[in-house]
């Protein structure tokens, strides 16, 4: 089958691999229709995620239909159209019982501060992913959900992710009613928790990026307001400024590791690796939120040290809430929305690549090229 | 799911020697919710019942910081060669460590090079141009890949005019 394939920082290639082949009595193998890129493949594609492996396939938000099944498997079967939660989860230890899903303790071997997820690294489990033809699966009584007759395959391959994590992000902000809430990132991610801030009642949504493309989109789809901080001498001073010198309610950190913004952050976290990441937008984050604020973390971030103030954490009384998200809880509600029409995700999808060309697909999202802001692998078969 | 509290009466009679235990005790206030739910069974530790165990038929590196192997796991690109050594390496170190993540990022690093030795001995000569996607950069920005080259270029040109100094 086709396949992609990691040879390096920056360097990928679509090549021929074996089939994947059922390992457990509750797996299933998925002949994949969609899978897309995300910004947390970035943080794998350049070399920043410690336990990549050469020959890796990453993806871990795709779709497909059910080729084979386990012999414990009962909740899918062979032809169903699936959407795949991205993580991987057993469903019975302690942290999956407390809905804990992106924190299952039966996923991953390799590490204990995270669970098994798609296609990310033997840190998260060593799990080929979906950006290629097929695609193991495990868990499968527990993950897979059979894509409603009437969605979209566009609209169910976003809901592996994009969806759930910026629904999560907002929800950890614990939003009150008229709260101001400030979201760094306009990635899917970030855009996602733009618009479901209102969801929960926020009285005022701000963004903040680089690329005026995305700012754009952002303002259009989530109806927030939007600024760009390559335009401010300090972001912080800036949002003091625009929320009556108080800070935001709530801030979202929905960046992660590639940050860009402050050249010191930039040359130890993402060109020498002194430290796990560049925690540009988390600094920001907690420094522009309220004191009592919340701060919630989507964005991803390396398994060892970043530099971020603490101290202010400490003294402005600020509760930190962080997760991957945990797709499976969320799901119910959120394909709900979709159904809806309250959320629309699909929009959100601006380049559709055929698999074999997964190489510029990678360079054009992580160089954010032709204005993409959300790209999709599509496999020959599923072109017919 | 349904949160539910700690049965508080239960446990407080292991407590009774401790004047004023849990006189403020509030299960409610858990700044978690609804991330989290509270199944009560919180302090009764590794208890759950297991998943069947997938056989394990590949090397599998296992964090120092768990008992076992998860009951599944992902057999992508077993350790091999000096990359694979470095590994098994990392993994006597927890998570804890940079005695862990270092190496690991090491050993990333010359897995790299074992690829490329492994594309020549396979008689396939990687195309690195095409892996970077050089042909989406080209189309939808010359200007950024032509800076890129040049400066690309530049530093090979000075880095291999000062090693010839120094000999
Ligand atoms: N927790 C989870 O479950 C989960 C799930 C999916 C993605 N993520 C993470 O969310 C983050 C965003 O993902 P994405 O797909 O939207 O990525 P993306 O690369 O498309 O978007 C990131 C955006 O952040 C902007 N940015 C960079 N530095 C910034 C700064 N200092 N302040 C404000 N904006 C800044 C970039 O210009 C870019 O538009 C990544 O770190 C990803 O790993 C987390
Ligand atoms: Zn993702
Ligand atoms: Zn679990």
């Amino acid at each position: 089958m086709l396949a992609m394939n990691y040879r390096g920082p920056q360097r990928v290639r679509v090549s021929h691999k074996p089939m994947p082949e059922i390992k457990h009595p509750e797996d299933a193998i998925v002949r994949v229709t969609r899978s897309c890129i995300c910004g947390s493949d970035l943080h794998l594609y350049n070399g920043n995620v410690p336990d990549t492996r050469v020959g890796m396939t990453f993806g871990h938000e795709f779709i497909g239909i059910v080729e084979e099944i386990g012999s414990e498997v009962h909740k899918v079967k062979v032809g169903d159209h699936v959407l795949v939660p991205f993580n991987i989860a057993c469903g019975k230890c302690h942290f999956c019982r407390q809905g804990l899903y992106g924190n299952c303790h039966e996923s991953n071997t390799q590490a204990t501060a995270v669970g098994g997820i798609f296609g990310y690294s033997h840190t998260a489990g060593g799990y080929d992913g979906g950006q290629a033809e097929f695609v193991r699966v495990p868990y499968a009584n527990v993950g897979p959900t059979v894509i409603p007759p009437d969605m979209d395959p566009d609209d169910a391959v976003m809901l592996t992710d994009v969806v759930p994590t910026g629904y999560q992000a907002a929800e950890m902000g614990g939003i009150q009613p008229g709260d101001t809430v400030v979201v760094f990132g306009a990635g899917p991610v970030g855009i996602m928790a733009a618009r479901c801030c209102w969801l929960f009642g926020a009285g005022r949504v701000i963004v903040l990026d680089q690329y005026e493309y995305r700012l754009e989109f952002v303002r259009n789809y989530a109806n927030c307001e939007v600024y760009n901080f390559k335009e401010m001498d300090d972001p912080v001073v800036f949002i003091k400024k625009i929320t009556d010198w108080m800070g935001a309610d709530v801030v979202i950190d929905a960046v992660g590791a590639e940050a860009a913004g402050s050249a010191l952050q930039t040359i130890t976290g993402r060109k020498t690796l002194l430290q796990a990441g560049s925690a540009t937008a988390l600094h920001w984050a907690i420094n522009s939120v309220k004191k009592g604020g919340i701060v919630s973390i989507v964005g991803v971030y390396g398994p060892t040290d970043n530099l971020v103030p603490i101290g202010n954490v400490v003294n402005k009384g600020l509760t930190l809430r962080a997760n991957q998200a945990s797709v499976k809880r969320l799901l119910p509600r959120l394909i709900e929305h979709v159904q809806n029409g309250i959320l629309n995700p699909k929009a959100l999808i601006t380049h559709r690549i055929p698999l074999e060309e997964a190489a510029d697909a990678y360079r054009m999202f992580s160089s954010k090229l032709d204005n993409c802001i959300k790209p999709v692998l599509i496999p020959p078969s599923a072109r017919m | 799911m349904e949160t539910k509290t700690n049965d508080l009466p239960a446990i407080a009679q292991n407590y009774s020697h401790i004047k004023g235990w849990g006189i403020d005790a509030d299960p409610k206030n858990d700044p978690t919710y609804p991330i989290k739910h509270r199944t009560n069974d919180e302090q009764t530790g590794y208890s759950w019942e297991r998943p069947t165990q997938q056989p394990v038929d590949v090397e599998v590196l296992r964090s120092i910081e768990r008992p076992t192997i998860s009951a599944v796991f992902g057999t992508s690109t077993p350790p091999s060669g000096l990359s694979g050594a470095i590994r098994r390496y990392a993994f006597k170190y927890s998570e804890s460590e940079y005695g862990h993540w270092l190496p690991l990022l090491l050993a990333d690093r010359v897995n790299m090079v074992e690829g490329i030795i492994d594309d020549f001995r396979r008689g396939h000569v990687p195309n690195i141009f095409a892996e970077r996607g050089w042909k989406a950069e080209w189309k939808h920005d010359p200007q950024g890949l032509t800076k890129k080259v040049l400066i690309g270029t530049a530093v090979t040109v000075v880095v291999f005019m000062l090693l010839r100094r120094k000999r």
